[in-house]
């Protein structure tokens, strides 16, 4: 039979599995035979392709220099697989550089672990990966090492994605919760909420005015341009599920301070707002994946801001709040009225309300 | 943003606090009727703006928090039964029946979805012929005429495997039931905006006649009940008990006629047990004689369980105004969001959960 290669519309190179002979994914794709053999030359090795890789090895060996490494990871299970703004393969990517970054790490390294459900369709495979190897090239990492495992049909969602990831930290900051200080300024990197809501409203079916498209980013570049510039950076922590609220309290319950914001200087699109009114949601714990927060000593805040701002990633980064000098470990915001409020973690995630 | 920001200006509410302030000579108590207003409050923290003589009491208007024990029972025992897809508002799926909550029951595999609007269950019940499809329709007037307009096309699309289990609940017998209690304690009420959007604001004019209270229409952003507490305070320091209509952007004094007459259509006003509260006369609305066919208590023989309430959870005193939501004894200890003994600590419009959302720890200090 011949082989007719398909082209993808996104991304204009065919997908290389013969897609007439294995339009889905078959329990022999996980086996360890012929056919997983061809998807991982074909699909992964060709699309990721680096010298490590290239080594068909059981691992990835890489020379490290005298310092230290980060080392972290996170596993992908989003429904949909596509959104408006990204899909699974690019935040698979994307997460993991930004925890890396957010240890205050160059990534360097990912592995990528692939949980197939028997049955996926073989060009949305692709075109997953085919968005991992662009999302990997964008943010300066190698996927060096990966693993493909095959579920029966009805025992996974399409495909799971897990990747760890290895940076190097090449200053001597310690960057953690426990290092921030009384007055420390915190710096949030962009708009709030665009994750969530985009995601929301896919899986929802809302239609909004215009659509919203999720903040899916990586920030590790903008992470470095600070550290480049030595500005003395306390703790950084990226905005995801639990959004901004969360990333807060962890911080001030982690680090025993008083952490208080203004409303007012937290930036939403009206787009994001609107949807958030509609359906009960504050902001606050919607779920970001392309922004983080700073906290930055006080002497070099403005600096920071202006580096922040003069990057694509963080053109509406924002002072705001302080470390206060109470030693509680409380967050406080005061609202667009003016009164003063304590921000709680939720117990669960956000449910529309009723009416 | 655009119809919203105006609405939330500090230099304005600054502004109409002190005018409150300004015309205060006495101590007065006013209830918010509704659990979103309850949560913007206590959210943007107006009463802090507003002068110590002035107590606002929180009400019943939490649908979620109100609806009978027996009901969330019946729910879960309806939604865990074999070829059933149970549909709900999300808000519905923390609050705890005698033993568990649906999300419990969504974990064990039952199907319960999560719906926007009660129409979004017809399209799930013509995709699912083989399968019964229920939508717990739970709320004020506000959205009693969504889920009649569900009932009403479920008829006239032939959906057999279409039903509603209801409880839905009526403000004006709640209002009288209050201020004809011996306790009572609240002197001028705001109304829920949202109800009167639907029902005007006609029928209050005798309750506020008959039981001398200023009964003022009143919106959800914090200048709206700013203003809302302006006009009842006006009111009752000049002594007058009349119906105001400050939400007028949006509120009508006839109201919605054509969503009335669909509730009327679908609905029947029945006897009907508030959580917490008890029984009070005319204040429910059931399916009607000529829509019974669509009642999912029926269909499933329901119609005579019976629940007891947890006797440790004080939300009757809280739905009422008699208690603040840290004033019970179990708030924050025996009751939080993740163990609540009562739907109040749950839900969006739950005072319990307002407070402990929004003041935990400053109650604690």
């Amino acid at each position: 039979m011949k082989d007719k290669k398909e082209t993808n519309p996104d991304f204009g190179i065919a997908c290389p599995i013969p897609i007439q002979q294995y339009p889905h994914i078959m329990a022999a794709h996980g086996g360890g035979g012929k056919l997983m053999h061809q998807l991982i030359q074909k699909m992964f090795v060709s699309t990721f392709k680096n010298p490590q890789l290239e080594m068909e090895h059981d691992g990835a060996t890489f020379p490290v220099s005298n310092g230290k490494l980060a080392f972290s990871t996170d596993s992908y299970v989003i429904s949909p697989l596509f959104f408006p703004g990204g899909d699974i393969g690019s935040l698979a990517v994307h997460g993991t550089v930004n925890d890396l970054a957010m240890c205050g790490a160059r990534p360097l390294y990912l592995s990528a672990g692939f949980i197939l459900e028997e049955g996926f369709p073989m060009e949305t495979l692709w075109r997953i990966v085919q968005s991992m190897g662009n999302a990997a090239q964008k943010a300066k990492v190698n996927i060096v090492t990966g693993d493909t495992k095959v579920v029966e049909k009805g025992k996974g969602d399409g495909v799971f994605i897990n990747t760890a990831g290895v940076g190097i930290i090449e200053h001597n900051r310690h960057i953690a919760p426990s290092e921030i200080r009384r007055e420390d300024e915190i710096i949030l990197s962009g708009d709030i909420g665009r994750h969530g809501i985009a995601i929301m409203a896919v899986r929802e079916g809302l239609e909004f005015e215009s659509t919203i498209e999720s903040d899916n980013a990586p920030v590790a570049d903008l992470v470095m341009q600070l550290l480049d510039a030595d500005i003395e950076i306390h703790c950084m922590r990226d905005l995801t599920r639990g959004g901004l609220s969360s990333a807060l309290i962890e911080i001030a319950e982690k680090a025993g301070r008083h952490i208080h914001i203004e409303e007012r200087s937290i930036p939403v699109t009206s787009e994001v707002q609107g949807a958030c009114e509609i359906l009960g949601f504050d902001p606050l714990y919607v779920a970001n994946e392309g922004r983080f927060i700073a906290f930055v000593s006080q002497e070099n805040s403005k600096k920071a801001l202006q580096i922040m701002r003069a990057h694509p990633l963080g053109k509406d980064a924002s002072i705001i709040g302080n470390v206060t000098a109470e030693q509680k470990p409380l967050v406080t915001m005061t609202g667009k009225i003016g009164a003063r409020r304590i921000i709680d973690m939720l117990s669960g995630e956000q449910l529309p309300r009723i009416c | 943003m655009k119809y919203l920001e105006e609405y939330r200006d500090p230099k304005l509410a600054q502004q109409i606090a002190n005018s409150i302030k300004g015309i205060t000579t006495r101590p007065w108590t006013i209830m918010e009727i509704c659990g979103g207003q309850t949560h913007a409050i206590i959210k943007y923290g107006i009463d802090e703006l507003l002068p110590d003589k002035i107590t606002l009491v929180h009400g019943p208007g939490c649908p979620v928090c109100v609806t009978p024990i027996e009901k969330i029972d019946i729910a879960l025992q309806i939604a865990e039964k074999p070829d059933v897809i149970f549909c709900s508002f999300g808000d519905m799926l923390r609050v705890p029946g005698s033993e568990k909550d649906l999300f419990t029951v969504k974990a064990n595999g039952a199907d319960v979805r999560i719906v926007y609007s009660p129409l979004d269950t017809l399209k799930i019940a013509k995709n699912n012929p083989n399968k019964d499809v229920i939508f717990f329709g739970v709320g004020f007037e506000t959205t009693a005429p969504t889920t009649a307009m569900a009932v009403y096309q479920a008829r006239q699309l032939g959906l057999k495997n279409f039903s509603l289990l209801v409880s839905h609940v009526l403000v004006p017998p709640a209002m009288e039931a209050l201020l004809s209690s011996p306790n009572n304690k609240v002197q001028g009420l705001l109304a829920a905006g949202h109800v009167c959007t639907v029902m005007g604001y006609t029928e209050y004019v005798p309750i506020s006649e008959k039981y001398n209270v200023p009964i003022i229409v009143t919106g959800f952003e914090p200048l709206d009940i700013l203003q809302g507490v302006y006009s009842c305070i006006k009111q009752l320091e000049e002594g007058r008990a009349e119906v105001e209509n400050q939400y007028a952007r949006v509120v009508r004094k006839e109201g919605n006629v054509p969503a009335q007459d669909l509730i009327r259509k679908v609905f029947r006003v029945i006897h009907q047990k508030w959580r917490g509260i008890g029984e009070i006369s005319t204040s429910g609305l059931g399916l009607s004689e000529d829509y019974s066919e669509f009642d999912a208590e029926k269909k499933f023989a329901m119609e005579h369980y019976t629940a007891e309430e947890p006797s440790e959870c004080l939300s009757g005193l809280v739905l009422q105004g008699a208690i603040k939501p840290h004033e019970c004894p179990a708030f924050g200890t025996k009751c939080t969001p993740e163990k609540p003994l009562g739907a109040p600590m749950v839900s969006a419009e739950g005072a319990c959960a307002a407070y402990h959302r929004y003041r935990k720890v400053e109650q604690e200090a």
